[in-house]
């Protein structure tokens, strides 16, 4: 059983980062900023994953669980991020949060 | 003859699953990005997980597969949502007066950046994808998972360990920070 050769994969993966992509350049919530880029990341692994099972080498599975753990973390760093700006009473607009100051 | 005919409705199956789950994925992608309720958005999500699991299935990718629905359906998506339930409704302020420079703008880079994805992956490895080999039936199973990543890539095990830890303190600072500020 073949089924689609790894070119489906990989172009499947460009798009799926396209959108991504799309996501945190257009959208201005910085909750759905960081969904997008969570699509961005997917998209990635299934492109390491592909190239994974096409050259038959377990380092793109273990480099995909390693993008997992990042997402974890900067999930759980931008998602502190958003606490503290929704306890200040800040705008989670990215666009208004253009500096760093306080 | 009986083989063939076995293997080529595989083949079809296999085809058809594949195509079903990559509808559904880039139908959940764009739902993420143009749902304007960011609940909707993380629930599109789950969706966009759940079909790239179907695909990391098809990959002989069962570890990983697995680790995707219990990491990200299971923690990431639901800390996203006990997030936006806690942040609450939020509207983005409307666009003032239709799309703006910037949507062209973006739209426009993300289109280059398709386009260049594409064509570097398709100079850089012409031909080279086209065709499939088979790989070892213990290829992805959680014991093989576990060999490569203990024996062969025990330092990036340990790195991932290292960042995981950091990103908890980080938060937790985060976290007990605006506290004393409120």
């Amino acid at each position: 059983v073949d089924g689609p050769s790894v070119a489906w994969y990989v172009a499947l993966a460009a798009c799926l980062f396209g959108i991504g992509a799309l996501g945190v350049l257009i959208r201005r919530n910085t909750l759905v900023v960081l969904l997008s880029l969570e699509l961005m990341l997917n998209a990635g692994n299934l492109a390491l994953i592909a190239l994974s099972r096409h050259w038959h080498n377990g380092a793109g599975q273990i480099f995909a669980l390693a993008v997992m753990a990042v997402a974890a973390s900067e999930v759980c760093v931008g998602l502190g991020l958003v606490v503290a700006l929704n306890r200040r009473n800040l705008s989670l607009d990215v666009d208004t949060l253009s500096e760093l100051r306080g | 003859v009986n083989a063939l005919v076995v293997a080529s409705a595989g083949n079809v199956l296999v085809w058809m699953v594949w195509v079903v789950a990559a509808f559904s994925c880039l139908a959940s992608g764009v739902a993420v990005v143009t749902f304007s309720n960011p609940f909707y958005s993380a629930l599109a999500l789950i969706g966009n997980l759940g079909s790239l699991a179907i695909m990391y299935l098809l990959l002989s990718a069962e570890f990983v597969a697995a680790a995707q629905v219990l990491v990200y359906a299971g923690a990431v998506v639901v800390m996203f949502l006990f997030v936006i339930a806690y942040v609450g409704p939020r509207r983005e302020t409307p666009w003032s007066g239709g799309p703006s420079w910037q949507t062209f703008g973006a739209i426009a880079a993300a289109g280059a950046l398709l386009v260049e994805i594409v064509v570097a992956v398709g100079m850089q490895a012409s031909g080279g994808l086209s065709h499939s080999g088979s790989v070892g039936s213990d290829f992805g199973t959680p014991a093989w998972i576990g060999r490569v990543f203990l024996v062969d890539h025990l330092l990036a095990f340990e790195i991932t360990s290292v960042v995981l830890l950091v990103a908890a303190v980080g938060g937790v600072i985060l976290g007990s920070h605006a506290r004393r500020a409120a």
